[in-house]
């Protein structure tokens, strides 16, 4: 199993968000949660990395069979966990190319191996930029100062691409795209499919699924799970909406 | 880009205590303790200096003697008692050598503990190939050794520590000694002006452009030793020179004065950049100890079209008083001002630059930096003075200031002075913090929170750090991310 969260109670600012969560993530699955706003998505998506203010009250997660919640944010991404995020942070002053290698080798340095090398590094990351499309110029540029909405989101995906992570939990990855850059997004996603990689999609929208076909779709409403099927769910929840699902 | 990775590198390697804090054992000859005309006498007759160079110290001494120290600054420190001090320690060895091998065992080990730049070690160690840095090593008081001395004097480049060109170029040196900061310029100047112990001479002749970057180490050693460097830089027409200044000091407990001056003189055409890194002992978590650092530099661009450019990394000491300066006369001339300021723990800083626009169509810019965190304060205070007859002034003045933490404070305090009406100036100020969501989005890529915090620390000072020389530019982000250590969480 890549990921079991059971009866995970978390806190923000005093306040409960999630009621006794329950989840299995399977190797080689993709899942979807969907859920109405408030529901904490978020809250899971940001508990599950580790982020300061994010107080777990209850329940445990196990990442590989282990204690996950021990980890630090830093500790995280080199166990192989990657967060797309929703709203990806402006960094003035820091190069994108020079971010994506620091990374590469943060995590490469935390699990004992040696830095890719500057040409290597180059090679892999002219490759990965093409297949989403993106333009080696935008490299140059401070990390998402700037960049639109579908700059941003392609971005999170070429640093998912480098880092090659375990468990992709992707925040409403598919929020703020036309329907080119959500075709470009839905092939990083799919690029990443495979036999020892698990995928969290977070979304409000069926459209997305249309391009990354979950495995698995959970209704999230009040902090817990309160519905699991397959993606015929998602159709279900597109005509019918979460209001009658989540009573 | 490859520099940022050394950095995050280096941080790791470097994580502890002040990595300078050693004393080097080597036999010192002081002064007697305090401050009197006999020990400027002393210092004099030591140096070997003409009757002019005494008298012109001991005119100093009495101005000093009547002026009062500057309160002006948001400083707080105990008031220093200079009679409690050394005036005067040089390592008891003879200080001319012929060859860096001749050089004592203990200096060189010294060197190696800096961790000079990699290029400058190479140089040092005489390493065929390696890209030419002049080093001209400034041990306390009296300068050990100077290398490439040869080649620079076939450019006709003239580098040397002040007390020898006072007896090689005794002409050049009373021409120029105080022709920018004059004696009585302000109290620490002056103070210098009384008993310098040694600096640096460079003289640039007329169309020369300096063939490698000058450098100079210093490094304050003995205890209780204040330390009074003199710099003195002058660039002919059409002549080009870099300069680097680096410093790093051993920990002691007690607080260690250091007043130096530098004066830079710019020719028609001439352009001088100088660079300074300085990382000296900061005082530890409790503010107790560290070097109080009381500088006047200035720059007089004489020249038409003349130019010269500051940019400096201050990281250390525990109390920070320097305001590099251009004075424009030459029409056309231009200052740049570029500068990094952390202060951390119970640091003070109160740094910034003064442009005086006398010519006409003369330029400034200046970008200050500063980040501040623990208990730290750190003020940005710059003075623009536009006299009535330079027309058509431009300058552009930006300052940014970023907190890390809750205690510490940011202050900016722009003097801006406009006697004509054709002077464009510009001014704009920032101030942030380190925001929650830039650090979790950067450990959630697998960076530590030390590296996190140097790498958006570093962004944020990107437009000076790239003003920097390469060596200077890994040292200076390396220091970043050091002087920050224990700020966040």
């Amino acid at each position: 199993m890549m990921l079991e969260i059971k009866n995970l109670h978390a806190e923000v600012a005093g306040k409960e968000i999630l009621k006794g969560l329950n989840l299995n993530l399977g190797a080689g699955e993709v899942h979807a949660i969907m859920g109405p706003n408030g529901a904490g998505k978020s809250t899971l998506s940001y508990t599950l990395a580790g982020r300061d203010g994010y107080e777990i009250t209850g329940g445990e997660v196990l990442y590989k069979g282990k204690d996950l919640l021990a980890l630090e944010p830093h500790e995280r991404a080199a166990a192989g966990i990657f967060l797309g995020f929703q709203y990806p942070v402006e960094i003035p002053g820091v190069s994108t190319l020079n971010f994506l290698r620091t990374a590469v080798n943060s995590i490469r340095s935390q699990k004992g191996e040696a830095d890719m090398s500057a040409a290597e590094f180059l090679k892999t990351v002219r490759v990965k930029a093409k297949d989403l499309d993106l333009d080696p110029e935008m490299l140059k540029r401070f990390v998402n100062v700037g960049f639109s909405g579908g700059e941003k989101k392609r971005n999170e995906m070429l640093q998912m691409a480098m880092i090659d992570p375990n468990l992709a939990i992707l925040d409403e990855t598919d929020s703020g795209l036309d329907i080119d850059a959500l075709k470009v997004v839905s092939k990083g996603i799919n690029a990443l499919r495979g036999a020892d990689k698990t995928i969290l999609l977070i979304t409000h929208y069926q459209r997305l699924l249309d391009y990354v076909v979950p495995d698995h779709v959970h209704v999230l409403a009040g902090g817990k799970i309160v519905k699991s099927g397959g993606p015929e769910l998602a159709h279900l929840l597109e005509k019918e909406g979460y209001a009658g699902i989540a009573a | 880009m490859a520099v940022s990775q050394d950095t995050a590198k280096t941080v790791d390697e470097v994580t502890g205590s002040y990595k300078y804090g050693f004393t080097t054992a080597i036999e010192q000859e002081y002064a007697p303790k305090g401050l009197n005309e006999d020990i400027v006498r002393f210092i004099s007759a030591k140096k070997e200096e003409p009757q002019w160079l005494l008298d012109w110290r001991l005119k100093a001494f009495r101005m000093w003697l009547e002026m009062d120290e500057p309160d002006w600054a948001m400083l707080n420190y105990p008031k220093i008692d200079y009679q409690d001090a050394y005036y005067y320690a040089a390592p008891k060895q003879k200080p001319t050598l012929k060859s860096l091998d001749e050089l004592d065992p203990e200096i060189k080990s010294t060197y190696d503990k800096l961790g000079i730049p990699i290029e400058e070690q190479k140089v040092l160690a005489g390493v065929e190939g390696a890209r030419k840095v002049a080093v001209d090593a400034v041990f306390d008081s009296v300068s050990v050794a100077t290398t490439f001395r040869e080649e620079l004097s076939k450019a006709g480049v003239i580098f040397l520590s002040i007390s020898e060109a006072v007896k090689e170029y005794p002409e050049l040196i009373k021409k120029w000694l105080g022709s920018v900061v004059p004696q009585r310029d302000n109290y620490f100047a002056c103070l210098n002006a009384a008993v310098f112990s040694d600096g640096t001479f460079v003289y640039i002749p007329k169309g020369v452009r300096c063939p490698m970057e000058l450098s100079t180490y210093f490094r304050i050693n003995a205890e209780n030793t204040g330390q009074f460097e003199r710099t003195l830089i002058i660039a002919e027409e059409g002549s080009y020179v870099s300069y680097l200044e680096g410093c790093t000091a051993p920990m002691r407990d007690e607080n260690q004065l250091h007043a130096a001056v530098v004066e830079l003189v710019a020719m028609d055409d001439a352009e001088i950049k100088y660079s300074t890194v300085q990382n000296w002992y900061p005082g530890d978590k409790d503010g107790k100890g560290g070097i109080y650092n009381f500088v006047t530099k200035r720059a007089r661009c004489i020249g038409k079209n003349s130019k010269v450019s500051w940019t400096q990394v201050e990281t250390g000491s525990a109390v920070t008083w320097k305001y590099p300066s251009c004075v424009l006369e030459g029409e056309g001339s231009s200052g740049e001002f570029y500068s990094v300021a952390v202060t951390n723990n119970y640091q003070q800083a109160d740094t910034g630059t003064k442009m005086i626009h006398i010519g006409k169509n003369t330029k400034s810019r200046i970008i200050s930096k500063g980040i501040s965190a623990g208990h730290s304060n750190n003020t940005y205070r710059g003075l623009v003075r536009v006299l009535g007859k330079a027309d058509n002034v431009r300058n552009f003045t930006q300052c940014d200031s970023l907190l890390i933490g809750g205690d510490c404070g940011a202050h900016t305090v722009p003097y801006i002075e406009v006697k004509n009406p054709t002077a464009q100036i510009e001014h704009e100020a920032t101030t942030s913090k380190i925001s929650e969501d830039q650090l979790f989005y950067t450990m959630q890529r697998g960076l530590n929170e030390e590296d996190a915090v140097a790498l958006i620390v570093n962004g944020f000072c990107r437009e000076v750090l790239q003003e920097l020389p390469m060596e200077f530019a890994v040292e200076a982000q390396k220091l970043l991310g050091v002087s920050l250590e224990g700020s966040v969480g």
